[in-house]
């Protein structure tokens, strides 16, 4: 790791592909900021991502990558951190890739806790498949598929996670460019599984979750006296959605990462040229 | 006197067959004799027949034969159960005093042993031990040493104090003194012992063995019969090297873990059997695509959707070859013993880090849950080689960048394999996906980049088949007309099947193929032969279709799906019709 890397050392020279002011500009520049900032380098770094056009974010950043299948970018990063747990890991996708086809494995990495970050892009859209409902698109959003909307009340995220567990719950707005940056820094130097919701405008297909409805129902956190560190307030303000909440909501001083429970430390890539010394005794069992 | 005995303990499900059949197992492994052990079971905990099926000579077996010779029975539905193997002279130990055994028939012929299995156990110690007084009792049938039950009793109750060791022994001893005092019968048996030294273990605990010696580091798994055992085995063994047993929501998930260990750079695995490899599905061309190692192991069971998850089948190889959408290089090997299932294993890695490919490691339930004996040597790990490929470290780095001094994952070697760099290697950043990529791992629709990654994919397949050796395992009569072909684990019983046929004047040429893709070319031995015969656990020839269409010749099949494997004798006499009846499409 050197100390000087810059943020734009994580840009990689493919031009992102997403349409003019999408919020996903805004979520990977905040990523990329908070790597730099907690002192990562894009060759300690690894990215996975899900598929959307927020999953296209592995893409466009330069660091070790994988873009996977959809809704299963969590169990790619699990498996990448537990066999190294000297990298960085982030993971990062949109809400219909998280909560939808991936919400089992969201569930289940969340109660692990392994010591990496998830960001969410949360349009509350397919945006990638053109427009249809999501898990967190209002009751009553019109789509091609849900004509008088979904008809069901959407997937609250952040009561997902602290019913399953969760360490670090945050919330941030693609284009509150620091303080998105500074909850996502947050978020990787949590010992353990640092979620990030974040409302990424969908500028082509959702005309209801605005750049202007968010910043007009937007409460920050950091303005009120909301401690993240005492679990009934974090679930009063999770419980009711009457605000939009940004800011670490919830963090679990006493959280000890999977990895260390485990005592998982060293890289498992160094393996011996033949069989591992005394693998005789595994026969031997057999007698 | 026939030293060839055929013993089996029957019960319900939670009677403690299995444990009391591995004890008896055990004993005669340690008594330096060869064991082959089988086992009927149910999918059910509680309840439903279940039992466990020794064989034991003093030569090597290789498989079950259609005749049961000493039976436990448990309840009178073992009896049933066993009918058609029993036979004139098969003796059975039964407890009378046992409520629903009071009624119970022994079949005209046979002889039964009514042996006080619980009071003799409560002498002893305590009810529960009631199937070592039945193990006590049938040594005594058996002619064998009891002294050699005491070290495999020792061995399994050790945990739980010396106190119940000894009761245990002393129940298999008022067991044996009991028919020792109370039958004054000649019993046909004598089962010598001998100072060999051997190991007992099935498929799945040899797959586990083998990942370890092969340097598997990181296991994701989720819990399906037949293949949990590779995990079970795995788990707390795997750690002392090094490695982690995950035990995922979903084998969805299980891949995935597995995959994203892989590019950490450790050698990873998954196991599951058919239900679990649908679900694997899409992630197999995620691996292929972004050229990941993996060894992906499909322990078969009868299908399909749920199908008879405690039975046996060999029904998923048209999944393992073609299974995923678009075209998925990839290699499909399949062990034929359960020593291979240690050797494949080790192969399996070797290939897939290789050639940067997912390796199906494909095995079957009757595989999996069948124990062996061997000599250690079987298992020798001094021959154990682990290849690792082209990874490249810091130093070389440099040479697999392009001109702007980015790395290159997919470079399109002339053999197909490109450099490999681990996370964590300086300069070494890179993207991999499961998009259409360039050489630098960059999304593209390019027609000519994509042709040009997609054969270089399919160029580590023909590579392969020039470097690697995809030989096959042969038996019997080189020159003989008839030619018989199968995979997996037939092989045992085909062996000796080919003693019956021998006795009946019909030479075979036995070839068991361990590679299904790629496969040796067996277009000439076909050829020279006048009949081929290919037999395998499926109702409609999965791998007789893949040798027909390598050979451009029709073929005879014989098949077997009711859930149970071949018997020696029963292939046997298929063989024997299928020489003297050949079917109609042969030529
Ligand atoms: C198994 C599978 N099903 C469906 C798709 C098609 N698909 C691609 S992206 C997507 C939805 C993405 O929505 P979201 O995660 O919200 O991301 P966004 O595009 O809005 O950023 C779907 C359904 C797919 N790629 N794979
Ligand atoms: S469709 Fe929506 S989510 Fe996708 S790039 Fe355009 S604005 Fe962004």
């Amino acid at each position: 790791m050197s100390s000087d890397v810059r943020f734009t050392d994580f840009k990689s020279d493919k031009q992102p592909t997403w349409c003019p002011g999408c919020g996903d500009f805004g979520t990977m520049n905040g990523m990329m900021k908070a790597l730099a900032e907690t002192g990562n380098d894009p060759d300690n770094t690894f990215v996975v991502a899900g598929i959307g056009c927020s999953g296209k974010i592995g893409t466009y950043m330069h660091s070790y990558a994988l873009h996977g299948v959809h809704g299963r970018a969590l169990p790619v990063g699990i498996g990448v951190k537990m066999a190294n747990p000297e990298l960085e890991v982030m993971v990062a996708g949109g809400d219909g890739d998280g909560y939808s086809i991936g919400a089992g494995h969201f569930v289940h990495a969340v109660r692990r806790n392994v010591d990496m970050s998830y960001v969410v892009m949360d349009n509350r859209i397919y945006g990638l498949t053109k427009g249809q409902a999501s898990p967190t698109s209002r009751e009553d959003f019109e789509t091609a598929t849900t004509p008088e909307g979904p008809k069901q009340p959407p997937v609250n995220p952040l009561a997902l996670a602290l019913a399953s567990g969760a360490t670090f719950i945050a919330q941030t707005f693609s284009s509150d460019s620091q303080r998105h940056t500074e909850v996502v820094q947050k978020a990787i130097e949590h010992d353990g599984f640092g979620f990030v919701n974040v409302y990424s405008p969908c500028v082509t297909f959702n005309d209801v979750d605005t750049y202007d409805y968010w910043r007009d129902s937007i409460v920050d956190l950091a303005e009120t006296d909301h401690d993240p560190h005492d679990y009934e307030q974090a679930q009063e303000r999770i419980m009711t959605g009457d605000r939009e909440h940004i800011g670490v909501i919830y963090q679990d001083e006493n959280s000890v990462p999977f990895e260390e429970r485990e005592g998982l430390e060293d890289p498992m890539y160094d393996i011996p040229d033949g069989a591992p010394e005394g693998a005789m005794d595994l026969v031997r069992e057999f007698y | 006197m026939p030293d060839d005995l055929n013993w089996a303990i029957g019960g319900e499900a939670g009677d403690g067959i299995d444990s009391t059949g591995k004890i008896f197992a055990q004993a005669l492994s340690r008594a330096g004799r060869h064991v082959f052990t089988s086992k009927d079971f149910a999918s059910r905990i509680r309840g439903g027949y279940t039992a466990y099926k020794v064989r034991t000579s003093v030569d090597r077996v290789e498989s079950v034969v259609d005749r049961l010779d000493i039976l436990i029975a448990l309840t009178e539905r073992t009896i049933d159960e066993n009918l058609d193997e029993l036979h004139e002279g098969s003796v059975i130990i039964y407890d009378g005093e046992r409520t629903t055994m009071q009624d119970v028939e022994i079949p005209e012929g046979m002889v039964g042993l009514d042996v006080p299995l619980k009071s003799l156990a409560e002498d002893a110690g305590g009810a529960i031990m009631r199937n070592v007084v039945a193990l006590g009792a049938a040594c005594e049938v058996a002619s064998f040493p009891i002294e050699n039950l005491d070290e495999s009793l020792e061995k399994r109750f050790k945990d739980k104090g010396q106190a119940l060791v000894e009761n245990n022994q002393q129940a298999a001893r008022l067991g044996q003194e009991y028919v020792a005092e109370e039958y004054d019968h000649d019993f046909d048996y004598d089962l010598e012992t001998t100072d060999a030294d051997y190991v007992l273990l099935n498929g799945d605990e040899a797959i586990g063995m083998g990942a370890i010696a092969a340097g598997c580091r990181f296991y994701a798994g989720y819990p399906i019969t037949p293949a949990t055992d590779v995990m079970e085995y795995l788990t707390g063994r795997i750690d002392q090297y090094g490695g982690k047993v995950v035990q995922a929501e979903d084998e969805l998930a299980a891949i995935n873990l597995a995959l994203g260990a892989a590019r950490s750079g450790a050698r990873a695995m998954t196991a599951t059997s058919g239900p679990g490899i649908d679900l694997m599905t899409e992630t197999f061309g995620l691996v292929a695509q972004t050229e990941t190692p993996l060894v992906i192991c499909d322990v078969m069971r009868s299908g399909p959707s749920t199908g008879m998850p405690t039975k046996q089948e060999q029904g998923d190889l048209d999944m393992t070859l073609y299974g995923g959408h678009g075209e998925i290089p990839r290699f499909v090997v399949a062990p034929t013993t359960v020593a291979e299932c240690f050797w494949k294993t080790v192969e399996a890695f070797n290939l897939a880090e290789k050639y940067q490919i997912p390796v199906f490691l494909v095995s079957d339930l009757a595989l999996a849950v069948t124990e062996q004996t061997f000599p250690p040597e079987a298992f020798d790990m001094d021959e154990v080689e682990v290849e690792r490929g082209k990874v490249v470290d810091e130093g070389e780095v440099d040479s697999w960048l392009d001109e702007q001094g980015r790395f290159q994952p997919h470079f399109p070697s002339a053999d197909g394999v490109s450099p490999r760099a681990f996370p964590g290697t300086t300069d070494g950043a890179h993207m991999t996906t499961g998009l259409e990529h360039d050489a630098l791992g960059r999304r593209t629709e390019e027609e000519e980049v994509r042709v040009e990654q997609v054969d270089k994919r399919q160029q580590k397949v023909e590579t392969a088949r020039e470097e690697e050796t995809w030989d096959y395992r042969e038996f019997g009569d080189p020159d003989a007309d008839t030619l018989v072909l199968s995979w997996g684990s037939n092989e045992g019983a085909m062996r000796e099947g080919m003693e019956f046929l021998a006795e009946d004047g019909i030479d075979v040429r036995f070839i068991s193929v361990p590679y299904i893709f790629p496969r040796p070319d067996l277009t000439e031995e076909v050829k020279e032969a006048e009949t081929t015969i290919v037999v395998e656990c499926n109702a409609t020839g999965q791998f007789a279709d893949v040798i027909e269409h390598d050979v451009l010749e029709r073929v005879q099949r014989v098949n077997k799906y009711t859930g149970v494997r071949f018997k020696a004798d029963e292939l046997a006499e298929e063989i024997r019709q299928a020489v003297r009846e050949p079917q109609e499409a042969t030529k």
